[in-house]
């Protein structure tokens, strides 16, 4: 008998089945990603999760018979009162009984984990952001090496044995190391002398002679190695800065008065999903929060999606904003700018105009994309059908709508419909391309 | 039994690989000395539980091919475990030469002497000497055989692609039950012997001989009908669905057929598993009962132990009743080691029914010699309907429904009662019968005068017709093997007359 502990074997073999159940599953999965979004709250979007997909998609189908119909017979433990000949009220929900029990319904949903990486990465699969056009050189960040020559210092994997032979012979050709040949003339020209018979009477001197040169020789074959420390080269790498594509995304949002809760939920919500994707997919992506009522302020996260302050509504106030940042902090030349405002649509009718003429004149030309999301009652309709009432700020900019190819303009009413919205606003090729392909 | 008093093996929980060893001998001297069994060579490997997860979800062994299906079975398993809601099982065996078993770490010392007492010498006793596994499957080949299987089918991935390989294995793993010989063949004599075999039956044919036969007018031999001779010029007809196509499917290429060969043999190899599921937990519960209670006689073990494992004992033996809520089917454990209890109890302490139904081995003694044989030659559906005896169907007091379609109620057809018993046992030994489980289907025929459409037939029992959505799926992709149409007709066995026919043409080949 032999004991084997194969405790410390490498675990995960079941790691590549796993990964090629969740891309047979994608589809189903996905959907159930989307799906279990609407439930979460908003601390809780990028968590690992448990999520259920119908077994439709991933079913191993065999040949079996059916679990219904037939003549069928069935034996049973722990009779207590039944006699032979008495009838039974068939169970309700078919002929559920004994030997079917285990071999569960084909249309059970099936349920399990995804770690947050998989979440993640099902949930922001094939997003972008648009036109990030505007790179730049900064010194801070580097990405990727390049070979740079070569240095007498590094690590043993970067040798380069040409160069290091290279090098030692020419140290070797300089210092005059006696080579093995001239070392194998003078021995056998010692053999020679001392194989003449007999002697003759020089040969003494000349041998004698011999044997020195031939022992100074080998001192300073000694004295002069064959590599020597100095002789080694390294492949030298260097850093190389890339230019990168800075981005600042501006999140503004209306949290006046006329904002229900569940609309601010809405907003909040649509944030924080932009928040997770521009994290997680982006390293130099800025954030930047706005909220207003009737004046602007720029806050930070925390405040942005849990504070609860309410006041009037001049939506003007937080473009105003929005560029006074722009000015202080983010060179246009330098810098990708996205804005991204969510609101109800609620504006002082007096401030509309000057609303569209800033988003017009002052923060398109500057902007990569804007995205308005407008957020409704949830008992609204669900939008594209009919826009009966549309809002102020709504009709407002739909004429800068228009004009403008990188402006895209939405709305929503319900929690299920917040995250088809975003990924048709930040989809590779969707909504941010519109003008390309009409 | 010697009644000796010994140092107790172990004291708490804690083990090591010293003491496993120990442990082992000592169950050896008793399984192997005192009750006779006749055991591969064992290989013990510790494992975690991280790695019992792992092992789940390939089936046990160690080595599998890598496929999706896995990887759902991994998640839902994970999900289970994670959550508590199921615990994992303590130990897997593999039949195979050695046999290997695993033992988690987990396991106290209590849990490690029962795994190795129920795995390593019951499953390993049963795996070597019942007669389907000796049939079936190849103890020594098969971890060989799986090591070359995954790495074919890795090569293959890398060669035709995944998605190509992956499509092919589904298709292959829905036809698994059909994939199987469920008969021996027969196999080809080597020269020696067929010549010995022609030597006698031309003695016999001398011994006979007369020469009045010659004058007998012979009559002129119908020719077979053309359907015939095709139909056995392909071996037909042939339910082992898989073979079929590995052999004859006109579209495949040798890589696909390989692959198909590898789910095939697969298949056969777990198909004794599926038949003596009981019999196979029955015995290796029996072993570990018998040896835990000896280690206890003797003192090897503590009684706190042997509470912890008639604790854990108890509880997978466990047998719900219909209507507990609980009930799952009748649970393989119980069932098993109840009767194998029986059976001794037969052997030893016969009651007068008992001699009348089990006269051959009631009062005899020597039960472990009496169920060594059993385990040797029956598997579930002869074992239960052999050896389940009245008193067993009065302690569970069993009763067997009658569920007729187009009737509003349910009839009970018999009870624990002298009418009832040979009803009730029959009819629990069918619903262990896979043959009878399983839906009887044939490949028939192949029209080769005309669209080349693959002919099934499926031999309706009980008028219980194939599970549509699911047979839909399986026989599209049947299609897509065959490279033609195929056609399954359902027939009544007992009528023959056709209930339904599904018809499948095979999907445009996609170009992956």
């Amino acid at each position: 008998m032999h004991i084997i502990d194969r405790r410390l074997n490498p675990g995960g073999k079941s790691l590549v089945n796993r990964q090629r159940f969740l891309r047979k599953a994608k589809a189903a999965v996905q959907q159930a990603v989307r799906e279990s979004l609407k439930d979460r709250s908003i601390k809780e979007l990028d968590r690992e999760g448990e999520i259920t997909i119908a077994r439709g998609g991933i079913s191993e189908p065999t040949l079996h018979r059916s679990h219904s119909g037939g003549n069928r017979e069935h034996v049973l433990p722990g009779n207590k009162d039944y006699l032979e000949g008495d009838r039974i009220k068939r169970p309700k929900g078919g002929s559920g009984s004994g030997s079917q029990a285990g071999t569960g319904d084909g249309e059970d949903d099936f349920r399990f984990v995804l770690s947050r990486e998989e979440f993640l990465d099902l949930f922001l699969d094939d997003l972008e952001l648009p036109d990030l056009a505007k790179r730049k050189l900064t010194g801070a960040h580097t990405e990727g090496i390049r070979r740079a020559g070569y240095t007498t210092l590094g690590s043993p994997s970067n040798l380069s044995v040409p160069r290091t032979m290279q090098k030692a012979m020419s140290r070797r050709l300089a210092l005059r190391r006696p080579s093995r040949t001239e070392l194998e003339r003078l021995e056998t020209e010692i053999a020679e002398i001392e194989a003449r018979q007999p002697q003759g009477s020089e040969d003494a001197a000349l041998l004698e002679q011999l044997h020195e040169e031939l022992a100074r020789l080998r001192r300073r074959r000694a004295l002069i190695s064959y590599i020597d420390p100095v002789d080694m080269q390294f492949r030298r790498f260097e850093p190389v800065p890339k230019p990168i594509a800075q981005a600042v995304m501006f999140c503004l949002m209306d949290v006046s008065g006329s904002m229900s809760e569940h609309m601010k939920d809405l907003a909040k919500r649509f944030f924080a999903l932009l928040h997770l994707f521009l994290t997680r997919s982006y390293r130099y992506v800025e954030v930047v929060f706005i909220h207003h009522t009737d004046r602007a302020a720029e806050v930070d996260e925390e405040t942005f999606f849990y504070s609860t302050v309410s006041g009037g509504t001049l939506v003007s106030s937080a473009l105003d904003k929005l560029l006074e940042v722009v000015a202080a902090r983010y060179r246009v030349d330098d810098w990708n700018i996205y804005v991204a405002q969510a609101s109800d649509g609620d504006n002082m009718s007096n401030d509309n105009p000057k609303t569209v003429a800033l988003m017009r004149d002052a923060i398109l030309p500057i902007a990569q994309y804007v995205a308005y999301l407008e957020v409704g009652r949830e008992d609204a309709p669900s939008p594209g059908i009919a826009m009966q009432g549309e809002s102020d700020l709504w009709s407002a900019y739909e004429s800068v709508e228009h004009g403008h190819r990188h402006f895209v303009m939405r709305n929503v009413h319900h929690r299920r419909e917040i995250y088809p919205v975003f990924r048709e606003l930040f989809q590779r090729g969707g909504a941010a391309k519109k003008a390309d392909n009409p | 039994m010697t009644d000796y008093v010994s140092m107790p093996l172990y004291e708490g929980s804690d083990w090591d690989f010293d003491l496993i060893q120990r442990i082992y001998d000592t169950i050896e001297t008793i399984a192997v000395g005192e009750m006779g069994l006749n055991i591969y060579p064992n290989q013990i490997e510790v494992i975690s539980s991280e790695q019992m997860l792992d092992a789940y979800s390939s089936t046990g062994m160690p080595l599998f091919y890598k496929h999706w299906s896995f990887g759902k079975q991994f998640v839902s398993n994970e999900l289970l475990y994670r959550k508590g809601l199921r615990g994992l099982a303590y130990e897997l065996v593999i039949n195979s030469d050695p046999c290997i078993n695993y033992i988690m770490q987990e396991n106290s010392a209590t849990m490690q002497t029962l795994v190795i007492a129920h795995a390593a010498f019951g499953h390993n006793h049963f795996f070597k000497n019942n007669y389907v596994f000796r049939q079936w499957t190849d103890a020594e080949g098969i971890l060989d055989y799986m090591d070359f299987a995954k790495r074919y089918i890795a090569n293959c991935e890398e060669r035709y692609g995944q998605l190509a390989v992956e499509s092919l294995l589904d298709a292959a793993h829905a036809l698994m039950h059909q994939g199987v010989h469920r008969h021996p063949r027969i196999r080809a004599r080597d020269l020696k012997a067929e010549a010995a075999r022609e030597a006698e039956r031309q003695a016999y044919r001398d011994s006979i001989y007369d020469d009045l036969w010659r004058t007998l007018p012979t009559a002129t031999k119908a020719a077979p009908a053309q359907a015939d001779a095709r139909r056995q010029a392909l071996h037909l007809p042939q339910e082992n669905i898989l073979y079929f196509l590995e052999k004859s499917a006109p579209r495949l290429e040798p890589w696909q057929r390989e692959i198909l060969r590898i789910v095939r043999l697969i298949a056969q190899y777990f198909y004794p598993q599926r038949q003596t599921k009981v019999m196979n937990e029955g015995a290796a519960c029996y072993v570990h009962y018998r040896i835990m209670t000896a280690l206890h006689e003797r003192g090897l073990i503590t009684e706190g132990s042997f509470l912890e494992f008639l604790q854990s004992h108890t509880n997978v033996l466990n047998q719900p009743t219909f209507d507990s809520g609980h009930y799952g089917g009748f649970n393989p454990y119980a069932l098993g080691f109840g009767i194998m209890q029986d059976i001794a109890r037969i052997c030893d302490t016969p009651t007068e029914e008992d001699r009348q139904w089990f006269g051959d081995i009631a009062g005899r003694g020597q039960a472990m010699d009496v169920l060594k044989d059993i385990w040797a030659n029956y598997r579930d559906e002869s074992f239960l309907t052999q050896f389940l005896s009245p008193h067993l169907i009065r302690h569970w007091r069993l009763f067997k429904l009658e569920d007729r379609a187009g009737q509003p109620e349910v009839g009970v057809d018999a009870i624990h009662n002298e009418r009832g018993y040979r009803r009730i046992r029959q009819a629990l030994a069918r619903e262990f019968d896979i043959g009878r489980q399983e839906p009887d289907i044939q490949i028939v025929d192949v029209d080769l005068a005309g669209d080349r459409t693959l002919m099934l037939e499926h031999r309706v029992a009980n008028g219980i017709l194939l599970d549509e959505e699911d047979a839909t799926q399986v026989l599209q992709s049947l299609a897509d093997l065959w490279g033609y149409g195929v056609c399954l007709e359902e027939l009544d066995s007992e009528t023959g007359s056709q209930l339904k026919q599904h018809r499948f043409q095979p999907q445009t080949v996609r170009q992956d």
